[in-house]
């Protein structure tokens, strides 16, 4: 066999995952940057230029779901980097319920973002739910979580911190168990304690673990969506939404190609954070 | 070469998989056909899962026993959700046969002309008033049969607390927020806010266009022009200034962003709260929920200051379009025909108690009229009515119950949050392609 036949055979094996994304990833997602330069009803398009990006750049919710997008994006991040390690520490270390404890950290992943949603949502209500009902026995009133405009953002970021430090936890886990025990017994003999291990040993070698888990949370924070929508639909106001709760308002309108522009600029502004958060936290891992 | 070689299969793949596909739907389609002779026709209609079920379950039975022809519901979420998925089934051909949805403004989102049956020409329109077919008529196109009766938005209230308490039904703005003190300090819910289901935030607006209507005659023309906006006509902005009011005098109940739309109603029918400014749809869940509570339950317009103006404003009944590229289109001209008929009419009254006059002529009410009814038909009787803004212009604020939220909770001043209205209207005329926009 030829090394050209030989080259054309694999590129075969290639050609079904390849058709599949095109045709479900890379053809909507091109085409989309021709929609947001247009008036678009789903069955004709007028070209109308960067028209719809004035438009969205002058949308009065905009500055409002900047700030909230990166608010949540980085506080959710700081919080699952730091519960997940902690409890990847602990779920690691000799403890009698080990197991029993890791799957009740995963579990809240198992369920679907919308139905934790609409579950909080009845937890939080200020008179009826569960959490101001507890507070109430023990005598704090509590505040309306979801209703009031200082903390509602912040509700929406504790349950989602609540449901994502599972998957942190894994990652923290299975980064932590990768470390070789010989370099723990290394420095008992040199008189470490355990602050030092953390220090010294645990947390530069964990360095890959916490990458993945801040590259992860921040993408996921900055594109957010279900969670906020099943909570309080960017609301009371304006106040909880997110570049992406815009963006389905101004889809569920019927703007279209608005919504699409909105999309490119999402796009955009996950990349531009992402890639150089990624690039910088590459350039300081060690090796093991 | 190589690479001519590779691009060729490419491109052959990529052919071939829509050709097979189609294939598919072809096969799957004549199969569909081939079944109709001997299966009864069946009619699928697309509803909001929160409106009047019962009263279509009852036309579709009824339909069925006429003719043979089966009426099969299908639910969509209501609101945002709602009108996604209405517009993705159009414009991928996957509608219903019939669709039941808003008349006015938000219709021509819809795009009538290319979706929906042109019934201009069928004789029953007759029958039905101009004020309804001016709503569903684009291009001098008629597109909808009416559901159920013209409805009203103002202030439904508790009429044995209000008996309890010696007070009178407000003719001004003033005597309304005097009414609410007093009703405050008997400890009770003065006016029931429930936000948590933002569309309920905006009645205060929406049922304060009579005014407007009244003052402003040409108001929506100019609107509908770019001329008008709610922020420099002294009257429009009236509303915002009535949410600040109720918001500063601590008028709501103190959750009132986390109270739903149902939870509202329980308040009401209990007298708990007093007022409660909402649609006279709220009749329907009233009078499902509270058989024994909703005689305490009465109408009067949200008031106004302007001396010797007093009015509702009016919502004009929703419709029922028909796919235009459905099946069966001839059959689902025959359910319209008999669901505006006096033998439909009579069906659906059974199934709800109208809420106010019929746009269909010549409905004759039962006897068992609800107080707040009779309440609401005073108000058509003496002609002290005008249609609700987004039955006279296209443009509406996708962002209102938003707006009205904020202000309505005082997060924003009246006139800022008009101000943000009139910039949010600027998206859709733009979208429309409006002129002056």
């Amino acid at each position: 066999m030829t090394n050209t036949t030989r080259r054309h055979y694999n590129y075969l094996f290639l050609l079904p995952a390849g058709v599949i994304f095109f045709i479900f990833f890379l053809f909507p997602a091109l085409s989309s940057f021709f929609f947001s330069l247009t008036r678009w009803t789903l069955t004709d398009w007028t070209f109308i230029g960067l028209d719809n990006f004035k438009m969205f750049f002058s949308e009065d919710s905009l500055s409002i779901g900047f700030k909230n997008t990166f608010i949540y994006a980085f506080l959710t991040t700081a919080f699952k980097v730091v519960f997940g390690l902690a409890l990847g520490i602990y779920l690691t270390s000799a403890i009698r319920t080990r197991d029993f404890l890791r799957a009740i950290i995963f579990f809240p992943n198992l369920v679907s973002t919308i139905a934790i949603g609409i579950t909080f949502n009845s937890l939080m209500h200020p008179s009826r739910g569960v959490i101001n009902q507890f507070l109430a026995t023990i005598g704090i009133t509590g505040p309306d979580w979801l209703g009031n405009v200082h903390l509602a953002l912040l509700s929406v970021i504790g349950v989602d911190v609540w449901k994502g430090v599972g998957v942190a936890t894994v990652i923290f886990i299975a980064g932590i168990s990768a470390i070789p025990e010989q370099y723990y017994e290394a420095l008992s003999i040199d008189g470490g304690n355990s602050f030092d291990k953390f220090k010294h040993i645990t947390l530069p070698l964990v360095r890959p673990a916490m990458n993945s888990v801040i590259i992860l949370a921040l993408i996921g924070g900055l594109r957010l969506f279900d969670l906020v929508w099943s909570m309080t639909k960017g609301g009371p106001g304006f106040t909880t939404d997110l570049l992406s709760s815009i963006i389905y308002k101004q889809y569920g309108s019927g703007f279209y190609g608005l919504s699409t522009a909105g999309n490119v600029i999402l796009f955009l502004v996950v990349s531009a954070i992402a890639f150089p958060v990624y690039r910088f936290l590459n350039s300081r891992e060690v090796d093991l | 070469m190589k690479k001519k070689m590779s691009m060729l299969l490419l491109l052959a793949v990529t052919l071939l998989i829509p050709v097979s596909l189609f294939a598919a739907g072809q096969q799957e389609s004549d199969g569909a056909s081939a079944g109709m002779s001997d299966k009864p026709v069946v009619l699928t209609l697309l509803i909001d899962k929160t409106s009047q079920i019962d009263g279509f379950e009852a036309i579709a039975k009824a339909f069925e026993e006429k003719t043979g022809i089966v009426t099969e519901l299908e639910f969509q979420p209501g609101s945002i959700e709602g009108e996604n998925v209405i517009k993705t089934r159009l414009a991928t051909g996957e509608m219903t046969d019939l669709l039941y949805f808003n008349s006015g403004s938000l219709l021509r989102s819809l795009n009538p002309e290319r979706n929906f049956v042109d019934l201009s020409a069928e004789s029953y329109m007759e029958r039905i008033a101009d004020s309804y077919k001016q709503t569903v008529t684009v291009n001098n196109k008629i597109f909808g049969v009416p559901v159920d009766a013209a409805m009203v938005g103002g202030i439904f209230y508790n009429k044995r607390v209000y008996k309890e308490l010696g007070l009178e039904i407000p003719m001004t703005w003033d005597a309304f927020m005097d009414n609410c003190q007093v009703i405050k300090d008997a400890g009770k819910t003065a006016f029931i806010g429930s936000f948590k289901d933002d569309w309920t935030a905006q009645l205060i607006l929406l049922a304060d266009y009579y005014y407007v209507q009244q003052q402003v005659p040409d108001f929506a023309e100019k609107f509908t022009k770019n001329e008008a906006k709610y922020a420099t006509t002294p009257a429009a902005l009236e509303a915002f200034k009535k949410y600040k009011e109720i918001v500063e005098k601590g008028f709501m109940n103190s959750d009132f962003l986390a109270t739903t739309y149902d939870e509202a109603q329980a308040r009401l029918a209990s007298g708990e709260g007093v007022h409660y400014d909402m649609g006279s749809w709220v009749l329907d869940g009233l009078s499902v929920n509270y058989p024994d509570q909703i005689n305490d339950i009465g109408f009067f317009a949200q008031p106004d200051n302007k001396p010797g103006l007093n009015g509702t404003t009016v919502w004009i009944p929703n419709s029922v379009y028909l796919n235009k590229n459905g099946e069966n289109v001839k059959a689902a001209k025959e359910w319209a025909e008999f669901f505006v008929s006096p033998e439909g009419i009579d069906v659906w009254m059974s199934a709800f108690p109208p809420k106010g006059p019929f746009v269909v002529k010549g409905v004759e009410f039962p006897d068992n009229i609800l107080p707040a009814v009779k309440d609401i038909i005073k108000y058509f009787d003496e002609d002290r009515t005008a249609p609700a803004l987004e039955f006279l212009t296209p443009v509406k604020a996708p962002n209102s119950p938003a707006i009205c939220v904020e202000v309505g909770s005082g997060m924003t001043e009246p006139l800022k949050a008009a101000e943000k209205y009139d910039r949010d209207t600027e998206k859709q005329a733009k979208q429309l392609n409006l002129p002056g926009w």
